[in-house]
């Protein structure tokens, strides 16, 4: 594995009495696509909420590229190099595609600004199969299209590490096809990212790894072929009988 | 973005050409229209200021009689012993002080409870000033003489309307203008892509505060005696609320639009009905909220959208053209 971006050290969420992470830790090397899965419930939304600096840890460290990230707000998260995308998708209504994206350029890592920070967006725009769009306003687009112009704005802030929450979810059979390959094609740039999905088919086809968790803890970690194939993960996704 | 495009220069133009007419008015006229006038510019300098804060936050403030008492009283302090432009940079630096206290105690709280908190911060504020003054001078109120007439105040405040255009105009370029555009939309995206939610808001609602405190600096010496139900009277925040919504705050110069119909009502109401003006703004305010809840300019403007959807869906052809050739 080359270096690594970022490290998870026992991580811990409580929530009052639920604890919906619980001393979970791995690495996420350079350029690694990284399959975060699990039942529902099983705390991966809420672990990329907790690197994204939306939640703050109980306890435990995550550092990326070495800085203390745990505990910062997620602007700071944002500016040291965490980009996301939301599992609802959250696009800006008032405003068109294009400024929707450079939105991503402006105030994270990148700090462009003016017509460098336009030239950008666009290009990023026609990177996600929206060239011709830059003036449409997104409230008016497509579910899939809105979610271009989200994971465009989040490439705008070239993160060292991009989040996808559940960005599959929803598409369509043929949008998923697109979508799995627009993924892959980020990822061979050398952007190194975790996913967080329910599509199974797009895990395997996507992430050369897997982390799994059920119920707060991590349970399985590895090679996604070895990872799909544990019996405990079977048994967490399908229950005792079918193991 | 960051050059002079030529729509730019044609609306920069304009302003100074209509700057230039407005500050004529005080040759051709005094006596009503002058004060008229006079009244005019302090609510379009109030107005367009709040709005620079609560238009695209969408927090509605109610703290506007707080900033121009601070700057009333800022004059009326001060004006034996300092000149009276220190005491302008004082109630711009009294007011950004208030506002930031108030930002930072409150800005992270949702909508309401910020309505709520700068209501209460000025009629706090009124309390304290009558209570310290009838404690420690024992007397109700102050003189405020100076040598300015209307005219002088009217140019003062035609200055500051346009040092508030001015400045809106450079935020809404910069960068913060458009964190702020991004605030507006969602909060939650805006923390993620980077936008420090909460010093951007503070530096905007203080900037916002600074404007309106001038504007009571420098209206105070047309009140000759100042006392604290006058110079920090809720009626101010409304009017200015009502006003800036009639508008609409989606541009610059949307409370503009509301500021002069509300203003020679305003002028006929207290005129006619001196005693009934609180239930005509009442009303006034259901009205606006219910039949134009993004004001007039953002009705024109909704209504301008509408018509090129269905121009472009009658003809299958790029809106504006159709709009144009129609028009020819």
């Amino acid at each position: 594995m080359s270096a690594t971006v970022l490290s998870i050290a026992h991580a811990r969420k409580a929530f009052g009495g639920l604890v919906a992470v619980n001393d979970v830790s791995f690495d996420v090397g350079e350029g690694e696509l990284i399959g975060l899965i699990g039942p529902n419930g099983s705390g991966k939304t809420t672990m990329l909420n907790l690197i994204s600096g939306a939640l703050r840890p109980t306890s435990g460290e995550i550092r990326l590229a070495g800085i203390r990230i745990s505990g910062l707000a997620p602007e700071k998260v944002a500016r040291i190099g965490i980009a996301r995308t939301f599992q609802l998708v959250r696009v800006l209504p008032s405003m068109t595609a294009i400024e929707n994206v450079m939105a991503g350029a402006v105030f994270a890592r990148n700090r462009l600004w003016g017509s460098p920070a336009r030239d950008f967006a666009g290009g990023l725009l026609a990177r996600v199969g929206l060239t011709g769009r830059e003036g449409s306003p997104v409230a008016a687009m497509t579910y899939i299209d809105q979610k271009r112009v989200e994971l465009a704005r989040a490439l705008a802030a070239d993160p060292r590490l991009l989040l996808l929450d559940e960005w599959l979810a929803g598409l369509n059979p043929s949008e998923l096809l697109i979508g799995i390959d627009l993924i892959r094609d980020i990822s061979r740039e050398g952007r190194t990212i975790i996913m967080v999905e329910h599509v199974m088919d797009a895990i395997r086809t996507l992430c050369s790894r897997c982390v799994v968790m059920n119920s707060g803890v991590k349970i399985a970690d590895g090679a996604a072929a070895a990872v799909l194939a544990d019996p405990d993960v079977i048994r967490a996704y399908l229950g005792d009988d079918d193991a | 973005m960051m050059s002079l495009r030529r729509d730019e220069l044609a609306v920069a133009g304009s302003g100074i050409a209509a700057v230039a007419l407005l500050s004529l008015l005080p040759l051709l006229s005094d006596g009503f229209v002058l004060s008229f006038g006079v009244n005019l510019m302090l609510y379009a300098a109030m107005c367009t200021a709040w709005a620079l804060f609560s238009g695209p936050t969408r927090l509605v403030s109610l703290a506007s009689a707080a900033f121009f008492g601070v700057g009333t009283y800022s004059v009326a302090l001060g004006l034996d012993s300092l000149p009276f432009p220190a005491l302008i940079a004082i109630a711009a630096f009294v007011s950004a002080a208030l506002a930031g206290l108030v930002g930072a105690a409150t800005l992270r709280l949702s909508g309401v409870y910020f309505v709520i908190f700068t209501l209460g911060l000025a009629e706090l504020i009124r309390q304290v000033v009558a209570w310290s003054q009838s404690r420690f001078a024992h007397k109700m109120g102050l003189y405020v003489f100076t040598d300015f007439t209307e005219r002088d105040l009217y140019w003062m405040l035609l200055a500051l309307t346009t040092l508030v255009f001015g400045v809106g105009w450079l935020i809404n370029r910069s960068r913060l203008g458009f964190a702020l555009r991004i605030i507006g939309d969602d909060e939650t995206v805006a923390r993620h892509v980077g936008i420090a939610t909460a010093r951007a808001k503070i530096v905007l609602f203080m900037t916002s505060g600074a404007f309106i405190g001038v504007a009571g600096a420098i209206v105070a010496p047309r009140y000759a005696y100042i006392e604290p139900q006058a110079a920090f009277n809720p009626m101010i925040s409304f009017l200015v609320v009502i006003m800036a919504l009639l508008g609409g705050t989606r541009r610059l110069w949307g409370p503009l639009v509301g500021v002069v119909p509300f203003t020679i009502v305003m002028e006929f109401i207290t005129a006619r009905f001196p005693n009934h003006s609180s239930v005509v703004i009442g009303i006034a305010f259901l009205a606006i909220v219910y039949l134009l809840p993004e004001g007039i300019t953002g009705f024109i403007e909704g209504m301008r959208d509408r018509i090129r959807r269905r121009a472009a869906a009658r003809t299958g052809i790029e809106a504006p053209e159709a709009i144009e050739e129609k028009a020819a």
